[in-house]
């Protein structure tokens, strides 16, 4: 067995579903120890069943996956009993109490009793005093608190978060992240989904995007910002460029639309741009344009050209 | 292979508190309903008919009675145990738990099991109200009590699975079992019948149960008790290859 470097190691997942539909079209992944990784990506683009293979809900057409260096299928008590899950839907056990239902849990992932642990996580999602409510009795945010509770019961190494803020209320979403922080601190590995990109930005170590089933892009998020915080200024040239001129060498510049755009790129926090002494630059070395543009990338935009161009 | 026993533990406490909080539904109802035919069967009727096979008709039922409890509770726990998950969607968590089918299985079936033997016993205890009866062969009445009621509870589990709506949840029950039950000689000796209504009595799987479990009470039998034996694990056997089919391919669990 190999060093369990990767908290989760994936590869060339796929998933065809009985209807024919393939959700997943050969997903290569890892997931590194200790970060929180946020899966991003439109409805139905495979996310909760990337998810739902790992946590061994659905099973995989092909590839494979290892969890902390154990695979899922031949090693599966191994790897599941690092795994906490909190699934997209809302389900509960109604009719159990709020102790009960989250003290099964436990069980059934193969840990001892342990009262201390199990009043620690109900009381750092609020729900201790509700403890011997039944859940049905809860409230829609309450019952995902419990959820929650679940998957936490059993001490995870690794946690998936699937879509966890879809329709929770602001007090929750705060208490959620406060608790994400704190497992991260710990030591557990979070994995979540969403398809806010704002939730993926706030939280995650790294993004990965999800289209159609194939991943499209895996990036650590400072990366990614410093991409938002850049700039693109556009020359429109009269005449194309076949290379850049040696004059104008040394800058960040690049020829796009066959020679007839050259693109400078900046960084829009910095104090100079540097857009002055460029285009001082183009004038002494006689290269006209008709037009200038700049365009600030957003992460959004970011995605949502990755999403078309896999489309 | 290590067995996940907390979570074995898990699931069988899980079980057994649904059925001590629907108190009323899974345990009383059917001593209640027992005692009635004991009442109209046993004594009502009963005290218009002849001995069979040398037996009060009152005792003579208890056997039968016994056994369509047991059948019908042993489905009903079970595959309402099962089945409630899936229909919840709380089966995720069965389903990502470090746990292998052995350990689902003797959760939910061990605990659907328990729960009918505590019922058959305390119609046994109840019948005592009503009629005088014999034990003539005590550790083969636990037997067939125990067997009954795994074997039932394994297809109950079975049943559980394969059914994606509570009409299918009832329908088998309710088209198959109970029609069964009451032709598998509750209520009479099948030598009381027409010589081909005898034989066609044969096809009745129910039909050796009873008769194995009336004959651990008086000794006498309608067939063989070696016969009522292997009916019973041929079809224990039966229910244990069916889940382990279930698992192996995830049938109506996963896809
Ligand atoms: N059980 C299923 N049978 C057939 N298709 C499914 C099933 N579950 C999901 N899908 C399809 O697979 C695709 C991915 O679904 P999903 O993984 O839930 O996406 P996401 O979580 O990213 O919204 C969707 O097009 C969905 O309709
Ligand atoms: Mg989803």
């Amino acid at each position: 067995m190999h060093a369990p470097a990767s908290a989760i190691e994936i590869r060339g997942l796929s998933k065809t579903y009985p209807d024919g539909f393939q959700a997943l079209k050969g997903v290569d992944l890892d997931i590194r120890s200790g970060e929180i990784f946020a899966l991003l990506g439109p409805n139905g683009a495979g996310k909760t069943t990337l998810i739902s293979v790992v946590c061994g809900i659905v099973n995989p057409s092909g590839g494979t996956v290892r969890v902390s260096g154990h695979d899922i299928i031949r090693d599966f008590r191994a790897a599941r009993s690092l795994i906490g899950l909190v699934p997209q839907e809302l389900t509960v056990e109604s009719f159990e109490s709020v102790i009960a239902t989250v003290k099964f849990s436990r069980g059934l992932f193969g840990k001892k009793r342990d009262d201390a642990h199990i009043e620690k996580v109900l009381r750092d999602l609020s729900l201790w005093e509700k403890r011997d409510n039944r859940v049905m009795e809860l409230s829609g945010g309450m019952k995902r608190r419990v959820m929650i509770a679940k998957a936490l019961s059993h001490e995870p190494k690794i946690l998936f978060l699937d879509e966890p803020t879809a329709g929770v209320d602001v007090e929750l979403r705060r208490d959620m992240w406060e608790m994400v922080r704190r497992l991260r601190e710990s030591g557990v590995t979070i994995i979540l989904t969403t398809h806010y990109i704002e939730e993926a930005e706030e939280m995650a170590d790294r993004i990965g995007v999800i289209n159609h089933g194939e991943l499209v892009l895996v990036e650590e998020k400072n990366r990614l910002m410093k991409q938002l915080g850049r700039k693109e200024l556009s020359v429109h040239l009269q005449s194309p460029l076949d290379t850049i001129p040696t004059a104008l060498a040394g800058r960040p510049l690049e020829l796009a639309d066959g020679g007839h755009t050259l693109v400078y790129s900046f960084d829009a926090q910095a104090e100079e741009s540097g857009i002055p002494e460029l285009l001082k630059a183009l004038g002494e070395n006689g290269i006209d344009f008709r037009d200038l543009r700049t365009r600030e990338s957003s992460l959004e935009e970011i995605f949502v050209n990755l999403v078309r161009a896999r489309a | 292979m290590t067995l996940n026993l907390h979570a074995i533990r898990a699931i069988y406490v899980f079980e057994m508190a649904r059925t001590f909080r629907t108190l009323m539904q899974s345990i009383i109802s059917p001593v209640i309903s027992t005692s009635l035919y004991f009442v109209v069967f046993g004594a009502a009727i009963g005290s218009r008919i002849q001995e069979v096979d040398g037996i009060s008709y009152g005792a003579f039922i208890i056997p039968g009675l016994i056994m369509l409890s047991l059948l019908t509770e042993s489905i009903s726990n079970a595959s309402f145990g099962i089945y409630m998950p899936k229909y919840s969607g709380t089966i995720y968590e069965i389903l990502s738990a470090p746990i292998s089918a052995v350990e689902t299985v003797i959760g939910y079936v061990g605990a659907a099991a328990t729960k009918s033997l505590i019922l058959g016993v305390l119609i046994l205890i109840t019948a005592r109200f009503f009629v005088d009866y014999e034990i003539q062969h005590p550790f083969w009445m636990a037997a067939f009590l125990v067997l009954t009621a795994l074997t039932f509870s394994m297809f109950g589990f079975i049943l559980g699975i394969w059914a994606d709506s509570f009409e299918r949840l009832q329908v088998v029950p309710l088209l198959i079992v109970m029609p069964l039950t009451f032709l598998g000689g509750s209520f009479y000796s099948i030598t009381m019948l027409p010589p081909f209504w005898q034989t066609v009595t044969l096809f009745n799987p129910v039909v050796y149960l009873v008769s194995g479990f009336r004959w651990s009470f008086y000794g006498s039998s309608d067939v063989g008790v070696e016969l009522s034996v292997l009916a019973i694990l041929g079809f224990l056997a039966l229910c244990t290859g069916i889940i382990w089919y279930i698992f192996r391919t995830g049938y109506r669990l996963k896809v």
